[in-house]
């Protein structure tokens, strides 16, 4: 009997709910946020701010909304970056093997060889500062690693039964590369992408949190967290906002990726 | 099995939310200098008794001072800060931010503008109860010139006779008796660094590394004596750890507070408010379309509200600024100046459309992440700027970044942060937007001001000077220049039963006029 799958049932209704809500914050979102207000600054929670207002008068709610939805977008498109990327250079350097693979994986380890963070500020202070140029360098940052898996991967399969008969059968290198090999490895690869994409989730809220690459003015749930730490004592609302909305949507893609390691395809 | 899974997942999770929320340290270190009004005279309430019994008092700091104590070679400004009751050059600041006679007791400087003669003071002791003499200024002097340590000095002839001391310059230099406060030491005294002798209202008694420096009281000082009979300095490098001992009562003063400290201590404090001595403006890149038309500029002048961002950022406290000068040096503040724009966001966008620019146009405000009050304002200084139409983005760089980019690489279309000055000269804020002065990051040019300013230069007489330095303050605001914020808020919290406490428009802390009530 198959038993249910608990972690992808509670990990898609969780990212289902705070998609909805990021969706929600692109179109409305219940004040400006950017509106300042001078006379309702550091409010607690009440019920026209439902999460309280931060230290210029400013709706959380409203700002943690928007902020969702531009830390999903980084950590989506640097995900992608480095999915689509990775995986062809993984793809014909685990299938071909020989001098491609050499040069290009010593290429890789050059670029692992960075603690994943610092090279990112590095690319961000050489690129300049701004959302794209950040989606951008974790893009760059992310990529070695999903090459890496994705490599191992097809250096198995490219010894295997089905590839070889799908050789004699005089299919195209393109054909068996990405028609025979990738959907059979797509389950180590769909929970490479989760994890990915928690791990940038929270790099984009770490850069944002230094500082770099946001603009304060924009919402951004990193730069909120870190705003929020000189009010912790008096206005713990102001952390809570940002902070949760990271635990959540970390939690929900992260139960996937967990739920899917144990789902047998 | 499963559940513990989940569980450590959501741990992991949280551990590193809230490390992201625990990284970073905590405020940035402002270059923070008290500075001007009117200390309010609060009755006599809680004071500890025995300190006040035997009229001594505690002071908190925030650092330990730098090794050595030879006040040549010193760097950091809290040394100096502290040793200021120390040491005395031939002239010292005065609250005002004029330059007093100290060791020397007058002075004439020649018709070419180049020789300084000094009559030094008699009857000047050192605190080791030696006579200040000539060959005590002259090593002193020649120390600070042959060693580098006073850049003004180089290539000067400093000669001595009797108790008439000349410095002969190369070159007329408007500002260079503001360097001549630098100490006069002993000739002989081989431990400056450990046991530091100077001419000051206090000597120094003891240091304890990362404890406590003593200074006692100088009887055989020259000028007026100082009131107390004993100043204690304690170190606190954890802030929250000074407040305790201010609200504990172990500590009697300190000096650099912020708007969120000040609201936890009770009333047993009186809570001088002074100022930070910098300008704080919206700076703005003169060579860059559409900043070089004075209508866009003064139509950002008009769409700023000062107000408001005293109100987000300070409580309502800040001291709003019209030019390039801090309302500290009140000999060339011009308080006129303050409210040439007042806020009007009717009147900023007509001249917007004047300028040609009716739908406004983008804008991009840099800000130094790590200065938070410049990105707080910065942030209202946008937000105040769409009002009017222009499309603010602003961006955060770190420190090092906006040195190389902003300042050096003047590749920036505004950026919102703070200058002070380095002495105590009007020269010192002013130079600085000359035409093609090296520090002129914002490659502003008007030769009215370059004219101001040779006039300033050359003037003898320190009237002609002064109303030179104001005439280029105003052009500066005229020009709307930049958008002037303000000079930011400081607080000196001191126990209720002391009084005396002033202000300099320097980095300088002075104990001598402190007293109990």
């Amino acid at each position: 009997m198959k038993k249910r799958n608990y972690y992808l049932l509670f990990g898609a209704i969780l990212t289902a709910a705070v998609l909805a809500f990021i969706l929600l914050g692109y179109f409305w979102t219940p004040c400006d946020p950017m509106k300042m207000d001078g006379a309702a600054r550091s409010a607690a929670p009440s019920l026209r701010h439902l999460m309280g207002t931060d230290k210029f008068g400013r709706d959380i709610l409203s700002r943690v909304m928007k902020g969702a939805g531009a830390t999903f977008l980084v950590a989506f498109g640097t995900v992608v970056i480095g999915t689509v990327i990775g995986t062809l250079v993984g793809a014909l350097t685990g299938y071909f093997g020989g001098w491609l693979d050499e040069v290009l994986m010593r290429f890789n380890d050059a670029l692992s060889a960075f603690p994943g963070f610092l090279l990112a500020l590095v690319l961000v202070s050489v690129l300049g500062p701004g959302r794209r140029h950040l989606l951008l360098a974790l893009g760059i940052v992310f990529i070695p690693s999903y090459a890496r898996i994705v490599r191992t991967e097809f250096k198995r399969a490219s010894v295997q039964n089905y590839v070889k008969s799908a050789r004699l059968m005089g299919a195209s290198t393109f054909r068996i590369l990405f028609v025979h090999i990738l959907p059979n490895i797509l389950t180590v690869l769909l929970s490479a992408i989760t994890i990915g994409f928690n791990n940038a989730v929270l790099a984009e809220a770490a850069m944002s949190y230094l500082g770099i690459g946001v603009s304060p003015d924009e919402a951004s749930l990193g730069y909120m967290l870190s705003d929020s730490q000189a009010y912790l004592s008096t206005t713990p609302w102001y952390a809570l906002g940002a902070g949760l909305v990271i635990v959540l949507l970390i939690l929900g893609v992260g139960l996937i990726g967990e739920g899917l390691q144990r789902k047998d395809l | 099995m499963k559940t513990s899974r989940a569980l450590s997942l959501l741990l992991s999770v949280l551990m590193t939310v809230s490390l992201l929320a625990g990284c970073k340290s905590g405020e940035p270190q402002q270059p923070a200098d008290p500075a001007a009004p009117p200390a309010s005279g609060e009755p006599a309430q809680t004071v500890d008794t025995s300190r006040r019994a035997s009229n001594e008092i505690t002071v908190g700091i925030s650092q330990d001072l730098d090794n050595s104590l030879d006040p040549h070679t010193m760097v950091a400004a809290g040394t100096k800060e502290l040793l200021f009751n120390v040491f005395e050059g031939l002239v010292k600041p005065t609250p005002d931010g004029d330059l007093a006679p100290a060791v020397a007791e007058s002075w004439t400087l020649s018709d070419d503008l180049t020789t300084y003669t000094f009559k030094l003071r008699s009857g000047v002791k050192f605190h080791n109860g030696q006579d200040v003499t000539m060959a005590d200024a002259l090593y002193s002097l020649t120390r600070c010139r042959d060693e580098g340590y006073v850049p003004a000095l180089a290539d000067t002839v400093i000669e001595g006779e009797g108790d008439t001391l000349t410095i002969t310059l190369p070159t007329a230099n408007n500002e260079f008796l503001a360097y001549l406060t630098c100490a006069i030491i002993p000739a002989d005294y081989a431990d400056q660094a450990t046991k530091p002798v100077g001419t000051g209202p206090f000597k120094f008694v003891s240091r304890q590394t990362q404890q406590n420096v003593v200074l006692e009281r100088f009887d055989d000082y020259w000028g007026e004596k100082a009131k107390l009979d004993r100043v204690t300095y304690l170190i606190y490098e954890n802030p929250e750890a000074l407040v305790l001992a201010l609200k504990g009562g172990a500590v009697d003063l300190y000096a650099h507070l912020g708007t969120t400290t000040v609201s936890q201590l009770g009333d047993e404090f009186t809570i001088l408010e002074g100022t930070m001595n910098l300008v704080q403006a919206v700076y703005l890149n003169h060579t860059v379309k559409p900043l070089d038309d004075v209508r866009v500029r003064q139509a950002l002048c008009y769409a700023l509200d000062r107000q408001q961002i005293f109100d987000l950022t300070a409580d309502g406290k800040g001291w709003p600024v019209g030019s390039s000068m801090y309302p500290a040096f009140r000999k060339y503040f011009d308080e006129s100046l303050v409210n040439l724009y007042p806020h009007d966001v009717e009147k900023a966008k007509a001249l917007l459309a004047e300028a040609g620019y009716p739908d406004g146009f983008e804008l991009t405000i840099t800000v130094p992440s790590n200065y938070s009050p410049h990105v707080d304002a910065g942030q209202i200084a946008a937000e105040q700027f769409r009002a009017i139409g222009v499309k603010v983005t602003v961006q955060p760089v770190e420190w090092a970044t906006w040195l190389e980019d902003v300042y050096k690489g003047r590749n920036f279309e505004a950026t919102v942060c703070g200058f002070d000055a380095s002495t105590m000269t009007a020269r010192a804020m002013l130079e600085r937007f000359t035409t093609g002065n090296s520090k002129n990051f914002i490659g502003y040019s008007n030769s009215d001001y370059d004219a101001a300013f040779n006039d300033a230069l050359r003037a003898r007489n320190d009237d002609v000077q002064t109303s030179a330095y104001l005439e280029m303050e105003r052009i500066l605001a005229q020009d709307a220049a930049n958008v002037y914020i303000q000079d930011l808020v400081d607080y000196v919290a001191m126990r209720k039963g002391l009084t005396g406490y002033r202000f300099y428009p320097i980095y300088v802390m002075d104990m001598s006029t402190v007293r109990y009530e």
